[in-house]
C-alpha cells in the first residue's frame, strides 16, 4: 500500500485546471496502489480559505504549509518545505502536474530525496505501472522506479480534474521545515501577459496562429477576431514566437504547452513534429492553410486548403450566422 | 569564470522515429546524430558570457560512448575551450546523470553550470535541477535572459502565464530555453583549431559514483493513431461539419 502526496499549486489562491488534474491523479494512484492516503499539499500565505476550497476535491487530507517564507515560489525554498513534509509523512509518491512550477520544482525534490522521477506520465495502469512520452511523443515508453520513494509529474492533457464533493477532507495547517543556510534565491519580478482569454490550459477551443500570419499586427487584426468569435484560447506556433509575433507563454508544442482542446484550429501553421507533440491529442483538429503538402493536414480531422488571410474572416463571419440561427 | 557545459548526443529532431518490433529501443541505423539543440543553446550562451567577460573557460562535458567526441569537436569548434567525455556504456537515468555531473563539477571547481533544459530525445526535463540541488546551489530554469555582474546573476525564466525574473549569487545551475539565444555556426577556422583542443576521456567507473539505475524503461510503444481526416472545400463547408458531425460549435 502507498500513500500518495500531491503539490497542489495555487495561482493567489484559486486552483487552475491543471491542479485538479494532479490531485485525481494521486487520487487514482493511491488507489491503484493497494487503496493509501492521498495527501494534497498547499504552500504559501493566508491559505485557510483555499486550503478548505481544496479540500472539497476528495483527498484524504489537506495539508497547508503557510509562512511568509513560502509568499513567493522559489525552487530551492519550495523544495525544502516538500521534501521534509514527504519524509515525515512517509508517503511513497510525490506528484505534481508538469506545470513551469512543477517541471521547475519536482526534480529538485527527487534529487533531495534521492529518488529517480518519472516526467510527464500520461497514464497509470492497474499495478501502478507509468506510460511516459518520449521523442516528442512519437514513441511510449512504460517506466518502473525503485526505491522506497518516487517523484511523478504528469501530463495535465492526460487525465480529467478531480470534481468537488459534498465531504471536505481535513485540513491540517503546519510550519515548513526550512534550512535558511540552503536558501539562495531571491524572487525579483513577474511580467504577467495579461489576458481576458481562457488559459490555453482550460480551454475547451485553442485556435493558433503561425508563421503564416506574417506578423504580430496580423495577430490582432486577422486571427484575434477567430479567437474571440469562438470564445478561444490563443496559442501560437514556436516559429511565431520566435519571431516576436506573440509573447512566449502561447508557444504549444513539444517545449512549450501540451494542449488537449476538444477543438485545435491552426491557421498558417505546418504542422513540424515538435508543433504536433504540443497538440496532437485535442479531439477534433482544424488546419487552415495554403500549402496542400502541409504536414499539419496529416493530423487534421478537417482541413481547409486556402489563404487563411480571406478564409479566417470569412469563417468569422460563418460564425456569427451560426451563432443568430 | 569557469563555466561547464553538457552536452547530450541525440537524433536530429526531424528523424522519423520507428520503434523496434520488440520494443526495446528505436532503430537508430539510419539517424542523424546532432547535439542536443538546448544544449547548443547552452553552449553558445557560454561562449558569449566569456567573451563579455573578455576571458575564463568554457568546458564541454558528455557522459556517453565513444562516438559522443563527434557532438564535443563541433562544440569545441564553435568555441569551447576543452571537453571532457565521461565514458558510459550503460544506460544511465537522470540521477546517476547529474551525481556523475555534480563529481565532475566538484572536481573542475566550476563557477557556473549551463545545461539544456531537456533533451528531445528522452523530454525528462529533470538534470539541472537535479545537479542544482545535490550542488546545494541556486537553479535557474528555462532561461530568455542571462545577466552577470561579477557574482550576482539575474534571469529571467519562461513560466506558465510570463516572465519571472529572479536572481542569486554564483554558483549556480541555469537550464536553457529556446529564445536564450540563436546558436553560431562553427566556422571553418574553428573545426580547424577544434582538432588541437583538448578532449580527456574519463571511465565512469573510476568517478566513484553510484550509478545503480532507478528508473528503468521496460519496453517502448507508438502511440495510438490518429484516423485520417479530410479535406473540406470551403469555409462554409468547415463550419458545417463543425456544428453538425464534430459537434463543437
Amino acid at each position: 500500500m502507498a500513500d500518495v502526496l500531491v503539490f497542489a499549486e495555487h495561482i493567489a489562491g484559486h486552483f487552475p485546471k491543471t491542479t485538479l488534474v494532479a490531485v485525481n491523479a494521486g487520487i487514482e494512484l493511491a488507489k491503484k496502489r493497494g487503496g493509501g492516503k492521498c495527501v494534497a499539499v498547499i504552500a504559501g500565505e493566508n491559505l485557510d480559505g483555499p486550503a478548505a476550497e481544496l479540500a472539497k476535491y476528495g483527498m484524504t487530507k489537506v495539508i497547508a504549509l503557510d509562512d511568509p517564507k513560502l509568499a513567493h515560489y522559489l525552487a530551492d525554498v519550495y523544495a525544502q518545505a516538500m521534501t521534509a513534509l514527504a519524509k515525515s509523512l512517509g508517503v511513497e509518491y510525490v506528484l505534481a502536474t508538469a506545470t513551469a512550477m512543477g517541471k521547475d520544482l519536482m526534480p529538485r525534490v527527487a534529487a533531495r530525496l534521492n529518488a529517480p522521477m518519472a516526467s510527464e506520465i500520461v497514464s497509470i495502469g492497474d499495478d501502478g505501472t507509468l506510460v511516459r512520452p518520449l521523442y516528442a511523443g512519437n514513441a511510449l515508453a512504460t517506466v518502473e522506479m525503485d526505491g522506497p520513494l518516487k517523484v511523478i509529474s504528469v501530463r495535465a492533457t492526460a487525465f480529467d480534474s478531480a470534481k468537488p464533493g459534498d465531504s471536505a477532507a481535513p485540513v491540517e495547517k503546519a510550519t515548513p521545515e526550512l534550512d535558511p543556510a540552503g536558501l539562495k534565491m531571491q524572487f525579483v519580478s513577474f511580467n504577467e501577459t495579461k489576458s481576458d482569454r481562457p488559459q490555453l490550459t482550460e480551454a475547451r477551443i485553442v485556435v493558433s496562429g503561425g508563421r503564416g500570419l506574417k506578423s504580430g499586427e496580423n495577430f490582432k487584426t486577422v486571427l484575434e477576431p477567430l479567437v474571440d468569435e469562438m470564445g478561444a484560447a490563443m496559442g501560437a506556433s514556436r516559429a511565431a514566437v520566435d519571431a516576436g509575433f506573440v509573447p512566449n507563454d502561447l508557444q504549444v508544442g513539444q517545449t512549450g504547452k501540451v494542449v488537449a482542446p476538444e477543438l485545435y484550429v491552426a491557421v498558417g501553421i505546418s504542422g513540424a513534429i515538435q508543433h504536433l507533440a504540443g497538440m496532437k491529442d485535442s479531439k477534433t483538429i482544424v488546419a487552415i492553410n495554403k500549402d496542400e503538402e502541409a504536414p499539419i493536414f496529416n493530423v487534421a480531422d478537417y482541413g481547409l486548403v486556402a489563404d487563411l488571410f480571406k478564409a479566417v474572416p470569412e469563417m468569422v463571419e460563418a460564425l456569427k450566422k451560426v451563432k443568430h440561427s | 569564470m569557469k563555466i561547464l557545459v553538457s552536452v547530450k548526443r541525440v537524433p536530429d529532431p526531424a528523424t522519423t522515429i520507428r520503434i523496434l518490433p520488440d520494443g526495446s529501443g528505436i532503430a537508430t541505423d539510419n539517424v542523424k546524430w546532432v547535439i542536443n539543440p538546448f544544449d547548443e543553446i547552452a553552449i553558445e550562451e557560454a561562449l558569449r558570457i566569456k567573451e563579455k567577460q573578455g576571458g575564463g573557460d568554457v568546458a564541454l562535458l558528455s557522459i556517453g560512448q565513444q562516438p559522443w567526441q563527434e557532438q564535443l569537436r563541433t562544440g569545441l569548434a564553435m568555441g569551447a575551450d576543452r571537453a571532457i567525455l565521461v565514458r558510459a556504456d550503460q544506460p544511465l537515468d537522470s540521477l546517476a546523470i547529474a551525481r556523475v555531473m555534480a563529481k565532475i563539477v566538484g572536481d573542475e571547481k566550476s563557477d557556473l553550470v549551463i545545461v539544456g533544459k531537456q533533451a528531445i530525445d528522452d523530454d525528462s526535463n529533470q538534470v539541472g535541477q537535479m545537479l542544482a540541488e545535490m550542488l546545494g546551489w541556486p537553479q535557474a530554469t528555462f532561461a530568455s535572459k542571462i545577466e552577470i555582474v561579477g557574482t550576482k546573476c539575474t534571469v529571467v525564466r519562461e513560466v506558465d502565464g510570463g516572465l519571472e525574473t529572479i536572481a542569486f549569487d554564483l554558483p549556480a545551475v541555469i537550464t536553457t530555453d529556446l529564445r536564450l539565444n540563436e546558436p553560431r555556426y562553427a566556422s571553418l577556422p574553428g573545426i580547424m583549431k577544434a582538432r588541437k583542443k583538448e578532449l580527456k576521456e574519463i571511465p565512469v567507473d573510476s568517478l566513484g559514483v553510484d550509478l545503480t539505475p532507478k528508473l528503468k524503461i521496460k519496453t517502448l510503444a507508438a502511440p495510438p493513431k490518429r484516423q485520417a481526416g479530410r479535406k473540406v472545400g470551403s469555409v462554409e463547408e468547415l463550419v458545417g461539419v463543425l456544428h453538425s458531425e464534430a459537434k463543437v460549435i
